[in-house]
């Protein structure tokens, strides 16, 4: 049964965020936008990463992806460190929510933001070129894993960083770069053998491949494997944010 | 053990460590369901460490703690439901006004449709007129009633404070004790622990006082005040050049004038005043102190350093 203190904490997580929805929801749409029109424009004629496939409408899919992994990303980790920092962490930390229950609220409150501004960028898109979705399962599928991933990834870092000096590097020295570093905006068939390589090392590139899969039925890897190492990655890191939940780690003395 | 036999907090054998520091040393208390008890110690004596510990903030190094008869680590679930909390530390959560606040707090307790007792509580606190204000927008002394109010939302059966009076106006103290009153009138356990000792006095029935992680005295609020302190018949005095050896046989001291005689019973004062006019003083003056608190504290304090 689903209990009301988890209803609660997901619901305050949400609307946490839809109250400063300037910042959280139409400031990150307002950037992929930017990228669509700069990237596209540029690059449009000169690439074409997928047989019968435009630029533009390859890098939709990218940064949809891109847009519900930051987001989902920064909506856990941030309320957790301005929580800790402002103190007010502990309204939730006294009453009696199991840590499983804190776990799904900030992680599905974080897919929620994702889901919601990976949607405003889709919509934005379509100004630009209609792309279809030829398998919706499996877009869906690696959207909400994505966001579950980063939610969770924010989870653990939101409790690690004790300054957001901290939790800054994590985002710009860890997250930043994989996610630039996935293939948004390039397929990795362009680059060489050696950073192709590299790049399967890279969780961040299964996802949006993934999911373009499920956008074009054409990706460089196979959907199946995409899935296994990120569902795999979900559960890795389920298990490191429920076992330092259940600790305490640096939430209960 | 009945239910109104068991504790309402159970402290046994408290011990937490941080690094080198032994912030609880030991620490043994019961307290009993209905009392107003008060928790006293220095700066840095345990008492925020024990009141963490209690509500499930932090993790003793070896020790329990049970609430209503529910271990706070084993059972912190019905621990948790039945302890409010009022932090030392004036927090609040930006994004949200005092009425959204106080529902997210109610349903964190499993609670909904908890707007007849938000109303109420925020009567009693004088907030129904911020009930709509963001939690920015406040007052420091309407944030730390919504803290109060935070605290209360599901009606628990024993209520910490810890120091919720510091740096508050008069007007407010008198409401938020008027409040607090009244609940334990109604059968809640109050814990309160406050640097501002006539607050405890007025207050407390039972005290404990802490130092350096160990509880160095327990007991009503008028045996502490009679174990270790006493009255003292003061006076202002003529035509003593010196402390009479008489007078100095019952503990007196004279500064100038002054004259200061302590003294067990008031039924003494009779016998001391002749020994005073027998001494050859005259009695311009006359004072009787009682034993406060904040004696009580510092020679229980002073005895247990040394």
């Amino acid at each position: 049964m689903i209990s009301v203190a988890f209803r609660t904490l997901l619901y305050k997580e949400m609307l946490r965020f839809w109250k400063v929805s300037f910042q959280t929801v139409a400031a990150p749409v307002l950037t992929s936008v930017l990228y669509l029109m700069i990237f596209g424009h540029v690059l449009e004629g000169r690439l074409q990463p997928f047989e019968g496939v435009s630029y533009t409408s390859f890098l939709i899919p990218g940064l949809v992806m891109m847009s519900v992994l930051q987001n989902a990303f920064a909506n856990s980790s941030s309320s957790l460190i301005q929580s800790k920092i402002n103190g007010n962490i502990i309204f939730v930390l006294l009453p009696p929510i199991s840590y499983r229950e804190f776990y799904a609220a900030y992680v599905l409150a974080a897919i929620v933001r994702g889901v919601v501004v990976g949607l405003g960028v889709w919509l934005a898109s379509l100004i630009f070129t209609w792309t279809g979705v030829a398998h919706p399962l499996w877009a869906l599928t690696f959207v909400l894993l994505g966001g579950a991933i980063l939610g969770t990834l924010g989870v653990v870092a939101g409790i690690w960083a004790d300054k957001f000096d901290q939790l800054g590097a994590f985002q710009n020295f860890l997250i930043m770069p994989l996610t630039m570093l996935s293939g948004v905006f390039y397929s990795i068939h362009s680059l060489p053998a050696f950073w192709q390589q590299i790049s399967h090392l890279n969780p961040f590139f299964f996802m949006i491949d993934g999911f373009r899969y499920g956008v074009f039925g054409q990706s460089d890897a196979s959907p199946w494997l995409s899935l296994a190492i990120v569902g795999g990655a979900w559960l890795v890191l389920t298990a490191l944010s429920l076992q330092m939940l259940r600790r305490g780690y640096k939430l209960r003395g | 053990m009945s239910l109104t036999d068991m504790p309402a907090i159970r402290v046994r054998g408290a011990v937490k460590h941080f690094a080198d520091v032994h912030a609880l040393a030991g620490v043994d208390l019961d307290i009993r369901q209905g009392e107003f008890f008060g928790l006293l110690g220095p700066n840095g004596a345990g008492k925020t460490t024990l009141i963490s510990a209690l509500a499930g903030l932090l993790r003793l190094t070896d020790g329990a703690i049970s609430v209503m008869g529910h271990d706070v680590v084993r059972d912190y679930r019905r621990a948790r439901a039945v302890l409010g909390v009022v932090p030392q530390e004036l927090v609040f959560d930006p994004f949200f006004s005092v009425r959204e606040l106080l529902r997210i707090q109610s349903g964190y307790f499993g609670i909904r449709g908890n707007d007849d007792w938000i109303d109420e509580l925020l009567a009693s606190l004088d907030l129904t007129a911020k009930a709509d204000t963001n939690m920015r927008q406040l007052s420091g002394g309407m944030k730390r009633r919504v803290l109060v109010a935070q605290a209360l939302v599901h009606k628990p059966p024993v209520i910490v404070l810890d120091e919720p009076t510091a740096g508050v106006d008069v007007e407010l103290r008198q409401t938020l004790w008027a409040f607090i009153r009244k609940l334990n009138e109604a059968g809640h356990t109050i814990v309160l622990t406050t640097h501002y000792l006539e607050e405890a006095e007025a207050l407390c029935g039972r005290i404990a006082m802490l130092k350096a992680g160990r509880v160095v005295a327990l007991d009503s609020t008028p045996n502490i005040l009679g174990r270790v302190s006493h009255h003292a018949l003061k006076l202002r005095v003529a035509g003593l050049s010196g402390l009479p050896a008489a007078l100095a046989a019952l503990g007196a001291v004279l500064q100038a004038d002054s004259l200061e005689i302590p003294f067990a019973s008031h039924s003494q004062l009779e016998g001391l005043l002749a020994a005073v006019r027998e001494a050859g003083a005259e009695v311009l003056e006359v004072e009787i102190a009682t034993p406060d608190l904040e004696q009580a504290f510092v020679q229980i304090m002073q005895g247990a350093s040394s």
